[in-house]
């Protein structure tokens, strides 16, 4: 932290508390502090101790995060009858595509991916604009039924009816067997509606006002005012959102089991495991067998692990900024 | 974290940041008296000032923000169907439920479903009971344990090029599914897998053990699932508190001759208290419903006595053997048990003077 030590520029003001003071830094303190610092950094028994354990947790805590992925994706780069001698670790020992070609020849492996870019596209999409559409209304200062409104949703994330009684309704509103549940009923969060009022609520009012003075109706201030500055906290929601659709699996057992048309990438996955998970019960005789195929369930697993957590990988270094930004604005609902 | 001034147009938001800091008394190194009121932005305090609204309920107005009705009117719709009209699926509970007749044209059954819940054995619901409650209460003490110490280590490291790889890396099992989870961790602990390869090689034991029939381990491997998951990713909110700490607690804990540890315990650990009470209340609430993924994609049949918590009940009973009365008197208790959680988990921060949600 030392180097980028925020100094907070205050004011003194005239406090009523006796115990406090408000502190006020400027630039000679600031490097009076700087010379502080680097006193402390000398050379203690206790200092190279943290030192090492810090060194310690960090390796150890960064290998077993990672470890695990690398190894899945060099497992599914592996011949399979190989794989089962176990022994694989970074590298694939015995190089072969056969895994991969067997994914993709897996009958609903590609409807799945289908359906999961679909969802995915469609459902953030769509949730986006319904709740950046409800958090406009509901931060709007002079809306009538502002406080109304956000009670009615903030409720929402305290009580629900709960599986059984959402199934049930699900089931009366054809939504099973559809493509349909994965978008319609998730789409307004509650959540998402607060993150994306919070900051909507710290743009200054007078945008507002000085479009309307110039006639512009609230569709127009929505699009073409508050919406482009609003761009930050929009791309942060719609990864959140976009990870949840991708990631999701159970609506697609619950409600689509028997059309395989509406599958998803998720519930092929597992599938697979579970699978995967019934044979290493006899885990002998699946050796046994196994030591002569080139693929086996478990390096087949690995290839479509590495094929459903690809876009994810490849995209999440790049979009961090606004992970954090939507983690901490939403630390801040009221 | 400086991309979020944006309130500093000073709507109605007195955006003060500014860190009160109880006088450090005479030397002490204390700081436990400090207000701070960290919101996760870590860096600014907000007091929505009080606002005139000039809000008049009038035609005029009415007709002006018609727009704004319609869309009000538009989701207050769609909430009623998607949120509230599943809270009458509860009557479930209390009938003999027949699809086809309704909730009104079924059977009044009164509270025989949970009678048959609470007292008939055979259904299990205690120790499903104790499994929920027992592997909520270890991953919430886990993974809090381990998002504190993640952010407290993480903020030690002083060079940017090492602290920002290590982070990227640890939000990235955050964005994988619990099934790619869950597969790998079945990977890992497999007997060809990295865990029995380790222990082997030690020399810890002679053959691999099968650590899923083994339920003694089942609650440790889904703690440890949750850490491996969660912990970078928890820690975000912790590092933006301790980063709004006031930087001059530490350079006067320096100049009276403090050490690392010594900081961390006085300055750092208070600092990131009310974040923490916060966090635990809020995820108090959420003790009970932090069972379900994991459980049912780990579960089998060897371990089914430690795995099933309540919400694998409701799904067995409710929709794979259609009792959907009895599912319903399930999820039932289970949220008055959570609203119980969290009314005593804010009564017990009232008393110790810490934050709370109400």
């Amino acid at each position: 932290m030392s180097d980028e030590i925020q100094v907070q520029e205050t004011d003194v003001k005239a406090s009523g508390d006796r115990d406090t003071v408000v502190l006020k830094k400027t630039a000679p303190e600031y490097t009076k502090y700087k010379r502080a610092k680097k006193l402390t950094h000398h050379v203690s028994a206790s200092n190279v101790i943290f030192n090492i354990f810090l060194v310690l947790f960090m390796v150890i805590f960064v290998v077993i995060t990672i470890y695990p992925v690398i190894n899945t994706i060099a497992l599914s780069f592996n011949d399979g009858g190989d794989a089962v001698r176990g022994g694989i670790y970074l590298l694939p020992r015995k190089f072969a595509m056969k895994n991969y070609e067997t994914v993709l020849a897996i009958e609903n492996f590609p409807v799945g991916a289908k359906i999961s870019v679909l969802r995915t596209v469609i459902g953030t999409l769509s949730s986006l604009a319904v709740n950046a559409l409800l958090a406009f209304v509901v931060s709007r200062k002079r809306f009538l039924f502002k406080t109304s409104l956000s009670f009615f949703w903030v409720l929402t994330m305290y009580v629900n009816g709960g599986l059984i009684p959402i199934f049930v309704l699900y089931k009366n509103l054809g939504f099973t067997d559809s493509f349909w549940v994965y978008i319609v009923p998730g789409m307004i969060s509650a959540w998402n509606m607060l993150v994306l009022r919070t900051y909507m609520n710290g743009l200054p009012d007078s945008l507002e006002e000085s479009a309307q003075l110039d006639g512009a109706g609230y569709w127009t201030i929505f699009v073409k005012i508050i919406s482009p500055l609003c761009k930050p906290v929009y791309a942060t929601i719609a990864l959140f959102v976009a990870v949840g659709q991708w990631n999701s699996w159970f609506d697609a057992m619950l409600y689509n089991k028997t059309s395989a048309i509406y599958t998803t990438l998720q519930y092929e996955l597992m599938k697979l495991l579970s699978s995967v998970m019934q044979q290493s019960g006899s885990a002998d005789s699946a050796k046994n067998n196994a030591a002569s195929a080139t693929v086996t369930p478990i390096t087949v697993r690995a290839a479509a692990t590495v094929v459903t957590m690809l876009p994810i990988i490849c995209l999440y270094p790049f979009l961090q900024r606004y992970f954090v930004t939507g983690l901490t604005i939403g630390g801040v609902k009221e | 974290m400086s991309n979020q001034k944006k309130n500093d147009n000073g709507s109605q938001n007195t955006n003060s940041v500014e860190t009160k800091v109880a006088d450090t008394k005479k030397g002490g190194k204390n700081a436990t008296g400090s207000t701070f009121v960290v919101t996760a932005s870590g860096s600014t305090l907000e007091y929505a000032a009080p606002v005139k609204r000039d809000k008049k309920f009038t035609w005029k107005e009415v007709k002006r923000q018609k727009s704004l009705i319609f869309i009000s009117a538009l989701v207050f719709i769609y909430g009623c169907i998607f949120y509230y009209w599943p809270l009458t699926g509860w009557g479930m509970a209390f009938v003999d439920y027949k699809p086809t007749a309704g909730i009104l044209g079924s059977k009044w059954i009164g509270l025989e479903k949970f009678e048959f819940l609470f007292t008939n054995p055979l259904n299990k619901f205690w120790p499903t009971m104790r499994n929920t409650f027992c592997m909520g209460l270890l991953n919430l003490v886990t993974t809090t344990v381990m998002a504190v110490l993640f952010a407290i280590l993480l903020n030690e490291i002083k060079s940017n090029i090492i602290k920002k790889p290590i982070q990227t890396i640890s939000y990235l099992p955050h964005f994988l599914s619990w099934i790619i989870v869950t597969g790998i961790l079945h990977d890992s602990l497999s007997s060809t897998g990295i865990v029995n390869d380790l222990l082997m090689k030690m020399g810890a034991i002679d053959s691999p053990i099968n650590a899923f029939a083994e339920p003694n381990y089942f609650w440790g491997i889904v703690a440890f699932a949750n850490c491996w998951k969660e912990t970078g990713w928890n820690a975000i909110i912790y590092l933006a508190a301790i980063t709004s700490i006031d930087p001059c607690l530490y350079e006067a804990a320096s100049i009276d001759g403090a050490g690392r540890l010594q900081k961390i315990r006085y300055i750092t650990l208070p600092g990131i208290r009310p974040t923490f009470m916060i966090l635990l209340l809020i995820n108090v609430g959420n003790v009970l419903n932090a069972g379900f993924e994991v459980q049912y994609l780990l579960g089998n049949g060897l371990v089914k006595s430690v795995s099933q918590t309540i919400d694998i009940f409701v799904l067995d009973w409710g929709i794979s053997q259609n009792d959907f009365s009895l599912g319903s008197a399930a999820g039932i208790f289970k949220s008055v048990i959570s609203i119980v959680l969290i009314f005593i988990a804010n009564t017990i921060a009232k008393k110790t003077g810490d934050e709370r949600l109400f």
